[in-house]
């Protein structure tokens, strides 16, 4: 029903997609498979009418179409569902369900017709655990997630877009995931499904399209691929020539944890060292952000052992000589309507200590110009974005630093910056640890990783394992 | 500074303007008087300015500056030896109701636009309910000089001005204001990088506490004890601010601009009254200028204050 | 889970409701230890007239603080609108349909420049209306000094007649309320209100207008302040430039709005516990003037009830799961 051919986009120059053709047809599940970065979500913002393409063409059922506004896509019978939901918490199921175009009747809403209109859907999806009249804030994530299926097919969608719809869900609830993708496919709906799972990618898809750098690699039956190849064709480049060499050897151990666990973490045992830089691999969910946020005392282990000490508050963390760097910058890395000078002195101003002076000097060291100095963060790209965060720490000369997704959201010459400057500060002597969802980082960067899976460390491989060997730890199975 | 360029421009306007009508406003001594009479709302101003950068709001200042004139008059009631103590009992009191606003605001989560408004009502009615109804007894000297007096030419309330203007600059320009300052803009990440956030919104509470004293003091000798001393003075400060160039939600804006958004407001008082409009358009005049000035985008603001935590769990 | 959620008294307005007969009860005890009657006839009568002018400006105030804004400018709005209708009566019981005629298209153009000016010019709700709030000051002290125009008898009944032991002013107020009750909960605008409250960006990607949502949310609160200058006009016999701002209406409806448990934020609350934190207030002052406790103790207790009922509600919604 949906046909795409030849979709090219590009951002201020940077070419993001080209030449990708993708087709879905009636009752398929197709699932979208790639790296982060290969263009997998700028394809489904075209989709969904976010983005326009450059060039291409977009038919539904033979038609040429060209959506200017989210809206227009929706009318075409297209319903996406994001990662973070568009519902009104105070608001019932059903009044989420029908937001924006209300059944009416006599001039007021008919709120029985919609509410039937909403129990009928639930119906359908065999789902009886909440009804139209449930407020959605009382509902656990994994049914507002089914509010938003019903939301689509409310309108009547035929072809429902889902971006890494079981990131959020957990174990148990991504079964019923499972059972509701596949009432959708009985009733003839096209599902677009995007996930880094691959075994779910397995479970549910009939075909698979692969992008890789903005281009389609393939798309092939699910039947006609093992997950070890579908792992190739995604990753498949030529590693190590990217990054900085590794240092030689690992220094004085510098943090350790023993048994360490809290709301989110269970047993675990991690050493940092000197001079090494230790990657940490999962899926979303796996744990890998809280890890960094307890060990740094933002969200700190209720149990277990920390050497030299549990910090119980981010400015104990700080005192012990640790710093994070975040994973979203502009929410919780930067003050973005503050000069750079301001951003970058702020933990030093904040808890004492640090170096003020050398801030000049770490401001060079990481290549941002100084005439950038004053001005708002917020109109610094994201390459320089991140510098700041970086010199912000460096600052304070820590021990230990821990980056979550470092260069998300950043171009390609301010990543290799960005690496080398990891790596140059642990052969002065930091103890680093590194979070990534991008294997070929994770693994180019790293002396040794960690990987999560539901809160625990399911295994640790040495420098330059391969990425099924990180995959297959992180998914839990042997594939 | 680049944004408190307009309101510099509109106050560079405004009293060339009331210069043309009355050329001795620009002498020495007749701008001294125009300061003297500024100074209160200046003052003000600079203290709110401390709690809006931070994100938050303050509506207690009218009634606070009320509750400590009609305190000090009851308290003196003309006893010249009463003076210092009951000044220090001032300060003190004005520090303890910011600190109050500023304790249930952070560590209760109760919007500071609800705190405040409450203790707009709690301060009215208690120093009502203590002076029974009407101010009663009066100011020493000793207290009203500050409003009213001088050393030499210069008036005492221009040299507090001065002060205070100099040492609300350098809290800004110290660790505290950046602290603030980061908190107001994304306290999230001020959080996460070691701020203390509560403390730093409490004493932002507190600085304006002092302030509102401080008005009171001149005030009180300035115009006098009355139950109306303060009215509406709160809403005067926060537009003052916002003149300034100051964002409400938080994390922008200058000292400097938001008292010269004081000054100016005293401008447009004065001008409006020099050009003959009676006593009662000006607030007309006053509306249009505030909601013309601040839409002529020089100052863009966002259409609803940023949501706060303590918003989204303000009722359930 | 049906159940759960039902059994327990979740909503703010009910918790109210019963906070409300807890106090009408103490109110009892105490009044008759003290040798008195609660409620007489006399006092609740008193209680809905207390109530009924504070109770339809509040319930205007809940449409605008639902849609994510706020209205300062209500206090000298009911003035105005007072002498407006005083002045066009002018004693004449012929003029009373023009005047309420212009009573209610002057409000609807006050609330129409306040949401205009919000929405369009993009100022932030508290300094547009703060801003329009000061022109009409203006306007009204340049033209009034003191009482003006002249209500007839006739006119007279809002304010001072009842049915049985209910006021016709508290038949108005009711019937403001249930309008707006029904606006909210069945009609489209109601919907969206909440939504563009509780989420515009959400409201935004719906397909919904959220600008003409908000400028219409202010043209309704602002003729409920229109109606209530109507009422205070038929009390008073005449129109008074201070009527409102003595009666503090402007931050007393948004504290009552707050108290009945709709969020400062927008987007949820609704007009019953606007009803019951009006009738809290009102029962409050009732019990005070019965004690012969001084008249000031009452803003005092009226402050620290506000400010810890906003409390409890971020205690409850922290303490609950997201």
């Amino acid at each position: 029903m949906l046909s795409m051919r030849g979709i090219g986009k590009s951002f201020l120059g940077v070419r993001v997609l080209s030449g990708v053709d993708l087709s879905v047809t009636a009752g398929e599940v197709h699932a979208v498979v790639g790296e982060n970065g290969a263009g997998k979500s700028t394809l489904m913002k075209i989709i969904c009418g976010v983005h326009a393409p450059d060039e291409g063409a977009i038919e539904i059922d033979g038609r040429p179409v060209s959506f200017g506004h989210p809206i227009e896509a929706r009318r075409s019978g297209i319903a996406i569902i994001y990662q973070e939901f568009n519902l009104l918490p105070e608001r019932t199921v059903a009044e989420n369900v029908f937001l924006g175009r209300e059944p009416v009747r006599r001039g007021l809403v008919d709120r029985a017709a919609m509410e039937e209109a909403t129990a009928r859907l639930l119906d359908e999806l065999g789902e009886n655990s909440f009804g139209p009249r449930d407020v959605v804030k009382r509902l656990p994530v994994a049914q507002q997630q089914i509010v938003e299926i019903v939301k689509a097919l409310s309108v009547n969608a035929r072809l429902v877009v889902m971006d890494e719809p079981s990131a959020a869900l957990a174990e148990h609830e991504v079964e019923s995931l499972y059972r509701l993708i596949g009432r959708l496919r009985e009733r003839g709906v096209a599902v677009v499904y995007i996930s880094h799972r691959l075994r779910e990618v397995f479970d549910l898809a009939d075909r698979v399209t692969v992008l890789k750098d903005g281009s389609r690699v393939t798309t092939l039956p699910i039947g006609e691929i093992t997950p070890g190849e579908l792992i190739r064709l995604m990753v498949g480049r030529d590693l190590g020539t990217y990054f900085p060499p590794r240092s030689a050897g690992a220094g004085e151990v510098r943090l350790s944890l023993r048994g360490a666990g809290n709301h989110r973490l269970r047993d675990i045992d991690l050493e940092l060292r000197a001079g090494e830089i230790v990657g940490i691999a999962g899926l979303q969910g796996s744990g890998r952000s809280e890890l960094a946020r307890a060990i740094f005392g933002a969200e700190p282990f209720t149990t277990g052992e920390m050497i030299p000490a549990r910090p119980r508050s981010v400015r104990e963390g700080v005192a012990l000589g640790i710093g994070l760097v975040t994973e979203d910058r502009k929410a919780e890395g930067l003050a973005l309507r503050q000069s750079v000078r301001d951003n970058v002195l702020l933990v030093a101003r904040a808890v004492g200590g640090g170096n003020r002076a050398a801030v000049g000097g770490l401001l060079e060291r990481v290549r941002l110009s100084p005439a950038r100095r004053d001005q708002e963060v917020r109109y610094l790209s994201g390459g320089n974005q991140q510098k700041a965060v970086l010199v912000k720490w460096l600052t304070m000369a820590p021990r230990v630093l821990l980056f979550d997704e470092p260069t998300r959201g950043v171009d390609v010459g301010a990543k290799a910056a960005i690496h080398d400057l990891m790596r140059e500060l642990a052969n002065d002597g930091m103890a680093i640890m590194m979070i990534s969802s991008e294997l070929p980082e994770l693994i180019g960067m790293s002396d040794r990783i960690v990987v999560l899976r539901d809160g625990r460390i399911a295994g640790t491989l040495p420098a330059g394992a391969s990425e099924e060997a990180v995959m297959r730890l992180a998914a839990g199975e042997a594939a | 500074m680049r944004r408190a360029l307009p309101v510099l421009a509109v106050l560079a306007a405004l009293l060339t303007a009331i210069a043309l009508v009355n050329p001795h406003f620009l002498e020495p001594a007749g701008f001294l008087a125009f300061l003297k009479r500024a100074a209160p709302l200046v003052i003000l101003a600079a203290g709110q300015y401390f709690v809006i950068v931070s994100g938050e709001f303050d509506l207690s200042v009218g009634s606070l500056v009320t509750a400590e004139v009609v305190i000090a008059a009851r308290l003196i009631d003309g006893d010249e030896s009463a003076t210092w103590p009951v000044l220090a009992l001032l300060i003190a009191a004005g520090l303890l109701v910011g600190l109050v606003n500023g304790v249930v605001t952070t560590k209760m989560r109760v919007p500071s636009f609800i705190v405040t408004l409450g203790m707009l009502l709690v301060l009215s009615g208690a120093v009502f309910l203590w002076t029974g109804g009407a101010p009663r007894g009066a100011l020493s000297e000793g207290f009203r000089v500050f409003g009213r007096g001088g050393l030499g030419p210069v008036p005492w309330s221009v040299l507090i001005l001065v002060v205070l203007g100099a040492a609300a600059i350098r809290l800004m320009r110290a660790d505290f204001g950046k602290t603030l300052m980061a908190a107001g803009d994304n306290e999230r990440a001020a959080a996460l990088s070691g701020v203390r956030v509560d403390r730093v919104k409490i004493f932002a509470f507190m600085l304006s506490g002092l302030a509102a004293a401080v008005a009171a003091i001149l005030l009180g000798g300035f115009a006098g004890v009355s139950a109306q001393v303060g009215q509406g003075l709160e809403f005067s400060a926060i537009t003052a601010v916002v003149l300034g160039g100051v964002t409400l939600g938080g994390g922008r804006g200058s000292v400097p601009a938001a008292m010269a958004g004081a000054v100016t407001l005293e401008a447009l008082f004065t001008l409006l009254n020099l050009y003959g409009v009676s006593g009662a358009l000006e607030f007309t005049v006053q509306g249009v200028i505030i909601i013309a000035a601040i839409a002529a985008g020089a100052v863009r603001l966002p259409r609803k204050p940023t949501p706060r935590t303590g918003d989204a769990h303000a009722a359930s | 889970m049906h159940l759960l959620t039902r059994a327990r008294p979740r909503d703010p307005a009910q918790v109210l409701f019963l906070a409300l007969l807890g106090l009408v009860a103490a109110g009892w005890a105490l009044v008759a230890l003290d040798g008195g009657q609660f409620l007489t006839l006399e006092s609740v009568v008193g209680i809905q007239q207390r109530s009924a002018a504070l109770g339809i400006v509040a319930i205007g105030q809940t449409l605008a603080i639902l849609a994510g804004s706020l209205d300062l400018s209500v206090a000298y709005l009911i003035s105005l609108t007072s002498l407006v209708a005083a002045e066009i009566m002018a004693g004449q019981d012929g003029n009373i349909g023009q005047a309420v005629a212009a009573v209610l298209a002057v409000s609807a153009l006050v609330g129409l420049v306040n949401g205009l000016v919000i929405t369009g010019l993009r100022v932030h709700a508290f300094i547009a209306t703060l801003g329009v709030a000061l022109i009409i000051k203006g306007v009204v002290d340049h033209l009034y000094d003191g009482p003006a125009g002249a209500v007839p008898e006739s006119f007279q009944v809002l304010g001072y007649s009842r049915i049985g032991p209910v006021p016709v002013s508290a038949l108005l107020w009711a019937g403001v309320a249930v309008a707006a009750w029904f606006l909210l909960s069945r009609t489209r605008l109601g919907y969206r209100i909440y939504a563009v409250g509780g989420n515009e960006e959400v409201a935004r990607l719906s397909g919904i207008r959220t600008g003409r949502v908000i400028v219409l949310a202010h043209v309704l609160c602002s003729v409920c302040a229109g109606v209530a200058g109507l009422l205070l006009a038929s009390r008073l016999g005449a129109g008074a430039p201070t009527v409102g701002t003595d009666g503090g209406y402007d931050l007393e409806s948004i504290a009552a709005v707050v108290l009945g448990g709709t969020a400062l934020a927008g987007g949820k609350g609704g007009v019953a516990g606007t009803v019951a934190g009006v009738l809290l207030l009102a029962v409050l002052d009732t019990l005070f003037n019965q004690l012969e406790v001084n008249s000031f103790v009452k803003d005092v207790v009226r402050g620290v009830v506000i400010v810890v009922a906003v409390a409890v509600y971020a205690r409850r919604t922290q303490g609950r799961p997201a």
